[in-house]
């Protein structure tokens, strides 16, 4: 407070108000009001509230099974220990199999990368064909594309199981990747059409009559204007495919589910000791890939999503 | 005048909407056409049949006796500035250039050449290897242009290029499009709503209402003997005065008479014969009023002065005249009070009669 009523040189110039020079008038000051106290206070609340569980599983994780059995679940650990996470990684059971969540981990990325990539890349050529080129029955397409954004997922599911096996490729990789690419064209292309259509139209006008065809515009034009909204698809398939536990048990074999399913046969297993610290673990371990998507890209989503919104 | 460009009987709609309806408009070779209107009017919408941006629902579009009514708009000869600029926002000035070429597999000698040309006349060569923006809304225009130039097409097709400048630049940037078509002696369309730019640029104005065109004439045609009253309204600012009234005969002449207010129409020159009692409306500008010591001849009317508008280099009156209220543009140096007393008479010759119902020059 002692800087506000100091006098600088500036403050002088209250006496010959109109002068150039350093802005004067009175200062708001920040105070320690009421209201403030109110708002941070409930803010502070929410926030360990929503943190908590997340605490007593990293605590616990790292806790030996004898001082779990203690019961203290918000204490500290006393002797510091990360060897459930290894054996969530790389040596825990799920039926036959004890080679943990790492054979997950890699069934998930062989899932998530080329699903991703492919529902991106034709979501995204399907967004700029319904929002530049107008052709006959774009409407309609259009319409048939929302609608089936809405009907649910359950009742697709034995359809598609018949058609996979008709083609040879239930239960394997393949197959699940085509279910997720096909699932996420919905929403991807609805995404991809009205952020092109945000775009400005004589700019593809102008590529036109400078002689650019069809992939020339999307490859020249568009796509280099379009990183947001492509950062934003990115981000809603990898988490949304990495997080998905349906598909991945009804359309893959044992030795090919991702980790959600792996983590859910770790936890759930009947037999033996429930080792909250090994579970714990696991599930940190498999919430790690969407959390650091989310942080590494937060940004750039905003901005995609808020893209558009002002002409700019 | 060889044709440059020719317009059949082209029709537009939009589902149920005909934006345009049989139109037929032929453009000579290096004439500088504008197409004059207010939003809506279907000006742009032609402009883009041209371009080859929109499909026609009938009629044929001609460009140097080619008929390019399907053709792709790369291989019909043109280029086109918008109003937004257009220009791509992650490519550099020299690349917003030599795009179209380089898509045309354009030698990289040959382009080089043809954008030094263009950043040469545009004067654009120090902003090459900026982005768009880096530059201000008159270089962005400027650049604009630049790439319909390195194409060495035949026709400039302009969408109101003007618009989204600031009144200074738009009177600069107005007369290097003019001097750019007197060196380049291409043949130009300029979409506009602004009359200034239709005045000063065209060799021809296309006034357009409605989808239809109004009339086709050159600027001073269109200034001083509008065809309708839509056109008379339109061009001109303030607006041309309108006295409603009708046409009584006098030893033999024709008289209009407004409100009880007699006007001789000596002077006039009438294209068809005027009957006693037909309704019209006269239309005069509002420096072809005469004021005070300038009002002249037999016939000299009484008014006061209303309200004064000084201008800088003109003045401009409004009186109250017998129940209707005149502009008048007088010079700057002129000064009248308000309610003052002032003779007036009109300069006949170059006033306009239109018939009351159809609208229609007389």
């Amino acid at each position: 407070m002692a800087e506000t009523v100091s006098l600088k040189p500036g403050a002088a110039r209250v006496a010959t108000a109109g002068t150039p020079g350093e802005p004067w008038g009175r200062k708001p000051r920040r105070t320690l009001s009421g209201r403030n106290i109110m708002l941070y206070g409930t803010l502070l609340v929410a926030a360990l509230y929503y943190l908590l569980p997340l605490y007593v599983m990293v605590v616990t994780s790292m806790k030996g099974m004898p001082e779990i059995r203690l019961g203290n679940i918000f204490s500290p650990p006393v002797e510091v220990t990360f060897e459930p996470w290894a054996k969530a990684w790389a040596t825990a059971c799920t039926g036959l199999n004890c080679d943990g969540l790492s054979r997950g981990f890699w069934n998930s990325v062989r899932i998530t990368v080329p699903s991703t990539l492919i529902s991106i890349l034709v979501a995204s050529v399907n967004g700029y064909a319904l929002a530049n080129w107008k052709f006959k029955g774009a409407d309609l397409f259009f319409t048939i594309l929302i609608i089936g954004a809405f009907i649910p997922y359950q009742v697709m599911i034995y359809p598609i199981v018949i058609v996979l096996r008709e083609m040879g490729i239930y239960g394997t990789l393949t197959g699940l990747i085509i279910v997720h690419t096909i699932f996420g064209m919905p929403i991807l292309t609805l995404l991809f059409r009205n952020y092109f259509s945000s775009l400005p139209e004589e700019l593809f006008k102008a590529a036109r009559i400078d002689g650019a065809g069809f992939w020339q515009i999307y490859f020249r034009i568009m796509l280099p204007m379009s990183l947001p909204i492509f950062v934003v698809a990115m981000i809603l398939q990898i988490t949304g495919i990495w997080n998905d536990f349906l598909f991945g048990v009804v359309f893959t074999r044992p030795e090919y589910y991702p980790m959600t399913v792996q983590l859910n046969n770790i936890v759930n297993s009947v037999q033996g000791v429930k080792e909250y610290n090994v579970n714990m673990a696991a599930t940190l371990l498999t919430g790690a890939v969407p959390l650091i998507v989310y942080f590494v890209s937060g940004r750039l989503f905003v901005r995609g999503i808020a893209a558009g919104a002002v002409k700019g | 005048m060889q044709k440059s460009v020719s317009i059949k009987d082209l029709s537009l709609s939009f589902g149920a909407v005909n934006v345009l309806e049989n139109l037929n408009l032929d453009i000579g070779e290096g004439e500088f056409l504008v197409l004059l209107g207010s939003s809506g009017c279907g000006k742009s919408t032609l402009l883009n049949c041209i371009a080859g941006l929109l499909e026609p629902t009938g009629g044929q579009i001609f460009i140097k006796d080619k008929n390019v009514t399907w053709e792709e708009p790369k291989d019909r000869g043109i280029g086109m500035v918008f109003q937004s600029y257009a220009l791509y926002p992650q490519m550099t000035v020299e690349k917003n250039l030599s795009f179209g070429l380089q898509v045309a597999r354009m030698p990289r000698a040959e382009i080089d050449k043809r954008v030094a040309r263009a950043s040469e006349i545009l004067q654009i060569g120090p902003l090459l290897k900026r982005k768009p923006s880096e530059l201000s809304g008159g270089q962005r225009q400027r650049v604009a242009i630049g790439r319909a130039l390195v194409r060495d097409v035949d026709v400039f097709l302009f969408d109101e290029p003007l618009s989204n400048l600031d009144a200074k630049l738009r009177s600069e940037l107005r007369v290097e499009i003019k001097r750019l078509h007197q060196s380049l002696k291409n043949t130009m369309i300029y979409v506009t709503h602004d009359q200034i730019e239709a005045l000063t640029l065209a060799d021809r104005i296309a006034i357009m209402k409605s989808g239809v065109i109004q009339q086709l004439a050159d600027p001073n045609t269109i200034y001083n003997a509008p065809r309708n009253m839509f056109v008379a309204g339109f061009i001109g600012s303030p607006s041309m005065n309108f006295l409603r009234g009708e046409i009584v005969v006098k030893g033999g002449k024709p008289v209009f008479i407004a409100n009880g207010v007699e006007f001789s129409l000596d002077g006039y020159a009438a294209g068809e014969p005027l009957e006693a009692g037909r309704k019209v409306v006269l239309g005069v500008r509002p420096e072809h009023v005469k004021v005070d010591e300038d009002a002249t001849g037999a016939e000299v009317h009484q008014a006061s002065v209303d309200i004064e508008e000084p201008m800088g280099a003109d003045n401009l009156l409004w009186l109250k005249h017998a129940g209707h209220t005149l502009a008048v543009r007088v010079a700057g140096n002129r000064r009248f009070r308000p309610g003052t007393a002032v003779s007036l008479s009109f300069d006949m010759g170059l006033a306009s009669l239109f018939d009351a119902a159809t609208e229609e020059r007389i």
